[in-house]
């Protein structure tokens, strides 16, 4: 038995395509990122050495810095509609019949491409013949925005299409965390006359944070690479006032053809993405393992 | 507990979010079906006064279909090349005996959290020098790749749960072990494969930003890539881009209303380990 299962050419057999197309295709190119990111390259012709000038540029590049902020925001933004989320969760998995077809529907949005969210949703924002423009004219709105070209409510408006996009993920993901909570806590909770607020802020909350930190986690890390949506509806405009880190790091190696400055605005970006992700494990992380 | 007021309050809560998440897809439904005059004149509310099916012909006819066909041959081979991959990657890290698996694993894990956009200059160079750009070759094998870490990971679970007895009769009995792998052990995962089939086309179906960039011809592009070119020609044609979108959404729609609790349990189990 432990031959057969333990023969060294069988395992490199069944490991191998995985690695082979993991360290190629994921590992290989993220570390050459960070070499493309010394060179002055235009994708094409010779690479010329030029140390770590890209990266210097990249640190006093005010629109990269405008880039990390934008990124930031919508971190930042995709944090606290958590709690949103977190409310939705705690009214589903309080006894709603029903509750599995809810979840399922809040679900939708999520199983669609962020190109045709995208699309739709330029359209919701169209001023003269989108529906919010619409709805808003019909309560008596006089001058309803322009949305996606005003550049001081783009960013905003690009954000309600990520909470409408996301919600039912981590609505799913906080129901079935809650509904693992053994229901004598709950119980226990009841006869000691808690309300079901005090119940579900003392009680539920505390006992699901574990859940909650991945969730803080997938939604900053998703924010900070978040590209395919505001690639379709603004491209990082009105004149950059949309722009994210991937989508500067995309339109300067594609549209500029500067290969070697975009590979080390996308190592920065890796960076920082690790560096955020250590820092919310760090700032959470706590020796007391709650128990039941 | 609740009185019944306050059960009132709740579900009336929850059936506004219900609406605030389906009212945009209806309302793209509803406009995919009018023509421009009716979408600019009446109300957004509307049904059709008549049902204008022609723009789903029409931009079926204008090139829709060439990329709907692309998806579903690309999305295809990539979920299949990725389910058997990793399993056979599950099935050395979590069934057989080695020192480096725990590591191998982490070193797989890790592909989770990247941005896949700072691998993409470098993905996209090399692709060009071994002539792969604008070859579908280059978007599958990269689909394969960056599907694996979640497909391992969903795969891991069941993995670990069979019992070793089985395989212990089965090399017993004379198996060898790609008798015990594909024989035994992969027709018992079934049930977790078909969770991560539904995910994988899911995501491949979706996926943009390596179509968008590998891709330039036409007769390769995806629906994701292929919409966008072409809802550029029909820009002030709302009916046809509404009917664009629908198609490029529905075959998604229709899957999830048959598996949906596979999807369900697929995005959970994602999302566990972060």
């Amino acid at each position: 038995m432990n031959k057969v299962m333990s023969n060294k050419w069988m395992i490199l057999l069944y490991m191998s395509p995985a690695l082979l197309l993991v360290g190629v295709l994921i590992f290989i190119p993220l570390i050459l990122s960070g070499y493309y990111g010394l060179m002055e390259w235009d994708g094409i012709g010779e690479m010329k050495f030029i140390g770590l000038e890209n990266y210097i540029r990249g640190l006093q590049d005010g629109m990269f810095w405008t880039s990390v902020w934008h990124s930031t925001l919508l971190a930042l933004f995709s944090t606290l509609s958590l709690i949103l989320y977190l409310a939705v969760s705690l009214v589903l998995a309080s006894k709603i019949k029903g509750a599995g077809l809810l979840r399922k529907i809040y679900l939708i949005p999520m199983l669609l491409s962020s190109v045709a969210i995208a699309q739709l949703w330029i359209k919701v924002y169209n001023p003269s013949n989108g529906i919010l423009n619409w709805i808003l004219m019909r309560v008596g709105v006089e001058n309803p925005p322009s949305w996606l070209a005003d550049p001081n409510i783009v960013l905003y408006a690009i954000f309600l299409p990520i909470v409408w996009q996301y919600a039912g993920f981590y609505i799913l993901i906080y129901y079935a965390a809650l509904k693992n909570i053994p229901e004598t806590v709950i119980e226990a909770a009841r006869i000691d006359g808690a309300s079901p607020l005090q119940i579900a802020l003392k009680i539920k909350l505390p006992l699901i944070r574990e859940v909650i930190l991945v969730t803080v986690v997938l939604a900053v890390v998703g924010s900070l690479k978040y590209f395919d949506l505001i690639y379709v509806m603004t491209n990082g405009g009105p004149n950059g006032a949309s722009e994210v880190m991937a989508s500067y790091m995309y339109k300067l190696a594609f549209s500029v053809n500067d290969f070697g400055y975009g590979s080390a605005i996308g190592f920065l970006m890796l960076i920082i993405t690790l560096i955020a992700t250590l820092f919310i494990r760090k700032a959470t992380s706590s020796d007391e393992k709650l128990q039941y | 507990m609740l009185n019944r007021l306050g059960y009132i309050l709740l579900y009336s809560f929850l059936g506004i979010v219900a609406v605030i998440q389906l009212f945009p897809l209806f309302w793209l439904f509803l406009f995919s079906l009018k023509d421009n005059r009716e979408i600019f004149s009446g109300s957004p509310f509307a049904l059709p006064s008549e049902f204008k099916w022609e723009n789903y012909l029409k931009v079926w006819e204008g090139g829709i279909g060439l990329y709907f066909w692309n998806s579903i041959w690309i999305t295809a081979t990539a979920v299949v090349l990725t389910v058997v991959i990793a399993s056979m990657a599950t099935f050395a890290l979590t069934r057989m005996k080695w020192k480096l698996s725990g590591l191998v694993l982490g070193l797989i894990m890790v592909g989770l959290m990247i941005p896949v956009h700072s691998a993409i200059i470098p993905l996209f160079s090399m692709f060009l020098q071994v002539n792969l750009i604008d070859n579908p070759l280059s978007i599958i094998i990269t689909y394969t790749a960056y599907n694996l870490p979640i497909t391992i990971m969903i795969l891991l679970g069941f993995y670990y749960t069979l019992p070793r007895e089985i395989e212990e009769a089965a090399v017993i009995d004379g198996c060898n072990i790609h008798g015990v792998f594909f024989r035994i052990i992969l027709p018992m995962t079934m049930p977790i494969m078909s969770t991560t089939i539904i995910i994988n086309m899911i995501y491949n179906w979706n996926e943009f930003v390596f179509v968008n960039t590998f891709i330039s011809s036409d007769k390769y592009k995806t629906l994701t890539v292929g919409i966008q070119n072409f809802i550029g020609q029909y820009m002030t044609d709302w009916g046809a881009i509404g009917a664009t979108l629908i198609i490029s959404i529905l075959p998604i729609l229709i899957a999830f209303i048959f598996f949906s609790n596979k999807v369900v349990e697929g995005l959970a189990s994602s999302a566990v380990k972060g």
